[in-house]
């Protein structure tokens, strides 16, 4: 969008953009995530392909109108697959001071901003050190500036409702969404129908923000300000139904789908933390597929509650982030010794400590490979998206039940609270996981039952539930006996079973590396994992589109690695590994691999951008680097 | 928030679990592992006892399980033919709760000492207890640190010179008893190693107990605390230090009086307890055992200091209250009768979908 678009005199001219960026700020307490969430349902049931990148404090109220306070939501639309939630926004929508201020550096030249003058008060000016302010001095003057009194409008439209001032002028981020619904042609019957339900049992509120929303609409509609309107049009997916999803929902759905695959209940240990709790939330809501929710008093109980309903036959899971990964490692590798199937999910946020809460990172890549004491090999599965995480879910679980091992599944908090839309998979077509309890005894006699007699294809050894006759057993973390299962302090026979263990999950079928290459002679391969997948893909396209040879490839298995990615690694002359830390995959694959990989790391608390990749590709591709 | 009202549990702690007609025997719940804890640990008398007793409570062998967590008498389970499961430190009631919340067909224990329950792990512990998931716990309590060679514990007495405490030890001691009944527990008993008739006695309600039964077991560590419980084993000392309770029997204890009961009496102290002569009282002063009354199972638990002077015996509360794991299972059983067949794809599909159709 540029300057001249917006000058254009003429009423409701109707410009069609491919791809639009919007970015919704205010306070906290303004309901900037709702806002958001709404734009994207309306965005989703139009039939556009989107990103999201919902980006919020870790205070639930800071003190209202200060920097620390902003809370914003992005959401990159467009009429074509996008891959990520957008660089910058083309358009800001501000609700106050602070949020402007926060924001308005990320805003292109040219870019929109649409501010809510209301809140423009000295004080509010003061609080976040404008001296002067910036609707009124040339500070914005590169920028198209829509100053709307919003709370004024709102509480305007919202006066005959009875409703007081404060209850009416908290409707003002309906109205502004009723602004931008008009400025880019989205359907709101979903808006209404959501509001209506969201307060049931207040109709006189659930009307009041129909009203508002409805008042943003009319508004735009009717004031000369605004010129023109915008059309993106629905975008060319592939065939099938679709939904909107997050990615913590789509991992909570995959755990709920691999009980029902594998018959197994699903018992999921958990103590709340951010960005993972809203997958405790989820699956708490669905006990009726027979899953267990338990809220633990602590990580480590979490896990431990898990593996003991594991022990007991359950799909055991626990869901945490960084913090609570340390807290439960003891407990995981016991899981690695009782070689039992578990499910680990971390929803990686900024660290060291607590860190970040709210921001994302990968930075427990290698506390997933070896944050345990002693030899402890976990697989280690990462979706690449919001809508990939219940594959990779049900993925991480195949790999649990098979080979009788904890495995890790690492999600980070931009997949955790981003969106896109998702072809819905065929429920009835998922692959099926089969537990096979162990219903026999099996030594080589057949007298008796051991527990550590593995299977020739798998290593996995026998999964013995309580309440089978005649497989009585005992298990612990001391180590055991080759086979028999008892213990045993031998010497050799300690050196086999962490070979064994480590061979297990070597040995776990992974599919080969899928590399994209259009031209097949590209000479700078980007490897990724988890959540930079987006951008390195936005990068990689940009930089073709320049006329540029590149190739890219995914890693969704962290552990085992694909059996075939040391040949593709020696296959390019230059292999780049961008990452959200401080170079662990890169440092991973050149152990492994000999491979001089190039590694290119941030720790913002944000996703990579796609221009930052396409520059940074293009500095390997043109010689600045070799 | 709303509170809604689950009820109480109508069945006791062994009802859910398949019985067996097979006559079992001691020798039936012995594995095949040589036992090794040292010459004269209490263990052995415990073991001794919980290998005689598990034939009596008439349950199918394989629908047993003892979870426990680290120390000497964490190796429990090793000892059982039973299902079991050694695990990590103080971590052993929060596995169990997992699999008593998932398995009500099984009869869930849990073996721990007073480092593993009320040190490391005496998180884990008073959750149990609050919760209430039907399990029992025995707590083996020695007063000293074992299998590490001898420091002190969270029960050992103030001043307790160990080999991390030469110059005595400063830390104020827990009592498991009050402890638990802290923690809300809704059955708390206590019994001595040496003891298998009260041992017994106490198992056998903590078994039929539906919720989390906490059994602490005096024991002795001969390596490391040898005796620390004469005064309640010999003659001339245990008689005027022991106080065996029943629910509804007065509180007398010692040697035989006139009318046959002991020559003390427990009696009200203030809003606490003390020992009175019987014979100098009016015997409606004597109290009472109610099971069911906390202030009296809390003031009993405060009789005994860490001198051991008056020590209680037998159970201290029961009570009946919902437990956790019923109640978990009736919600997911409530969900699945309102939705019956739950359905997978109607799920996924969510409430707003699109349809992209081929070109």
């Amino acid at each position: 969008m540029s300057q001249s678009d917006t000058a254009v005199e003429q009423r409701s001219e109707v410009v069609s953009r491919d791809r639009v960026v919007i970015r919704f700020a205010g306070d906290s307490g303004d309901g900037m995530q709702l806002t958001g969430d709404r734009f994207t349902s309306e965005t989703a049931a139009f039939g556009n392909d989107l990103s999201t990148l919902p980006n919020f404090p870790a205070e639930i109220r800071a003190p209202a109108g200060t920097l620390p306070g902003v809370s914003s939501f992005q959401l990159h639309f467009a009429n074509y697959d996008i891959v990520t939630p957008g660089d910058r926004p083309d358009v800001l929508v501000a609700m106050n001071p602070a949020a402007l201020k926060a924001n308005v550096g990320d805003l292109p030249a040219g870019g929109v901003i649409i501010v809510n003058t209301d809140e423009f008060t000295k004080r509010n000016l003061t609080k976040v050190g404008y001296d002067a302010n910036p609707l009124e001095d040339d500070s914005l003057a590169r920028f198209s500036v829509f100053p709307v009194a919003m709370a004024t409008l709102t509480k305007g439209a919202l006066a005959e409702t009875g409703l007081s001032k404060k209850d009416a002028e908290r409707a003002k981020n309906m109205f502004a969404l009723g602004l931008l619904s008009w400025m880019y042609h989205r359907p709101h019957e979903g808006t209404e129908r959501f509001l209506r339900e969201k307060f049931a049992r207040r109709p006189d509120l659930a009307e009041a923000n129909i009203l508002a929303f409805k008042a943003g609409h009319a508004y735009g509609e009717t004031t000369e300000a605004f010129a023109v309107t915008y059309e993106v049009a629905p975008a060319n997916l592939d065939v099938g139904t679709y939904r909107q999803i997050t990615g913590n929902t789509a991992l909570s759905y995959g755990i709920v789908a691999a009980g029902r695959v594998s018959g197994l209940p699903v018992f999921l240990g958990s103590y709340p933390i951010t960005p993972a709790s809203d997958i405790l939330h989820e699956l708490s809501k669905h006990k009726a597929f027979g899953v267990t929710t338990f809220q633990a008093e602590d990580e480590i109980s979490g896990v431990g509650s898990a593996l003991g309903a594991a022990f007991g036959g359950a799909l055991g899971v626990t869901t945490t982030s960084g913090p609570g990964l340390a807290l439960k490692s003891e407990t995981i590798g016991l899981a690695v010794a009782l070689e039992l199937p578990m499910l680990i999910v971390d929803v990686q946020r900024g660290g060291p400590s607590t860190g970040l809460p709210t921001k994302t990172e990968q930075a427990d890549l290698l506390q997933a490979m070896f944050g345990r004491n002693g030899e402890a090999p976990v697989p280690i599965v990462a979706p690449r998206s919001p809508g990939d995480c219940f594959d990779a879910a049900l993925e991480a679980v195949r790999i649990a039940v098979t080979y009788r091992t904890p495995v890790l599944l690492l999600s980070d908090g931009s997949l955790a609270n981003g969106s896109e839309p998702w072809k819905v998979p065929d429920a009835d077509a998922l692959p099926s996981i089969e537990p096979r309890f162990a219903t026999e005894r099996n030594s080589p006699d057949g007298s008796e039952f051991w527990p550590y007699l593995r299977d020739d294809d798998t290593l996995a050894r026998p999964w013995a539930i309580p309440g089978t006759a005649g497989l009585e057993h005992r298990i612990g973390g001391l180590e055991k006996a080759d086979g028999r299962g008892s213990i045993s302090y031998e010497p050799a026979n300690h050196d086999r079973m962490v070979r064994l263990r480590g061979a297990k999950i070597d040995g776990i079928t992974v599919p080969d590396v899928e590399v994209e290459d259009p031209t097949g002679d590209a000479e700078v391969l980007v490897v990724g994992w988890g959540s930079t997948y987006g951008p390195i893909i936005a990068g990689a396209r940009r930089v073709r589109g320049m006329g540029h040879r590149i190739a890219t490839a995914h890693l969704r298995h962290l552990n085992p690695l694909p059996a075939d990615l040391g040949d593709v690694l020696g296959r390019y002359r230059t292999v780049l590994v961008p990452e959200m830390n401080l170079g662990q995959l890169a440092m991973l694959l050149r152990a492994r691999y000999l491979v001089d990989v190039q590694s290119y790391t941030t720790v913002s608390g944000l996703p990579f951008k796609a221009e930052e990749l396409q520059d940074l590709f293009l500095e390997y591709l043109t010689g600045v680097h070799s | 928030m709303t509170a809604i009202d689950l009820g109480l549990p109508q069945l006791g702690g062994l009802d859910d679990i398949p019985k067996t007609d097979q006559k079992l025997r001691p020798a039936d719940f012995t594995s095949d592992q040589e036992v090794r804890w040292c010459p004269g640990c209490g263990d052995y008398a415990v073991l001794a006892a919980v290998r005689s007793f598990l034939p009596t409570l008439g349950i199918k062998r394989e629908n047993t399980v003892f979870v426990s967590g680290i120390g000497c008498s964490s190796r429990f389970p090793y000892y059982l033919d039973t299902y079991g499961m050694h695990s990590i430190h103080g971590r052993a009631p929060a596995i169990a709760t997992g699999l008593a919340v998932t398995r009500p067909d099984l009869s869930v224990w849990v073996v721990t000492g007073d480092g593993d329950a009320l040190s490391i792990g005496g998180n884990h512990l008073i959750h149990a207890l609050r919760r209430n998931v039907n399990m029992t716990i025995l707590l083996f309590n020695n007063r000293i640190y074992g299998l590490t060679k001898g420091q002190y514990s969270p029960t050992s007495e103030v001043g307790k010179v160990t080999k991390s405490t030469p110059m005595g030890s400063l830390d104020h001691p827990f009592n498991p008893v009050s402890v638990a009944l802290g923690a809300e527990a809704s059955f708390v008993g206590r019994a001595i190693d040496s003891d298998r008739k009260g041992l017994t006695e106490v198992l056998n309600a903590a078994a039929a107990h539906r919720g989390t039964a906490l059994v602490e077991i005096f024991q002795d560590c001969p390596i490391f605390n040898d005796g620390s419980f004469d005064v309640l084993r010999k003659p001339e000392t245990k008689e005027q230090r022991l106080i065996p309770v029943r629910h509804g029997e007065p509180i007398r204890f010692g040697p035989a009086g006139e009318d046959g009961l002991g020559e003390y009496a427990v009696v009200q102290e203030g809003f606490g307890l003390t020992v009175a002569k019987a014979d100098e009282i009016d015997q409606s002063q004597v109290v009472v055992h109610d099971q069911t009354d906390q202030n009296l199972s809390w003031a009993l638990s405060r009789l005994s200091d860490q001198d051991l002077n008056h020590t209680v015996t037998g159970i201290f509360r029961q009570v009946s209250r919902p437990t956790y794991d019923d109640m978990a299972r009736a919600q997911v059983a409530e969900a699945t009768e309102r939705t019956p067949s739950a359905d997978l794809q109607g799920l996924l599909n969510g409430r707003d979908t699109w349809t992209v159709a081929g070109g």
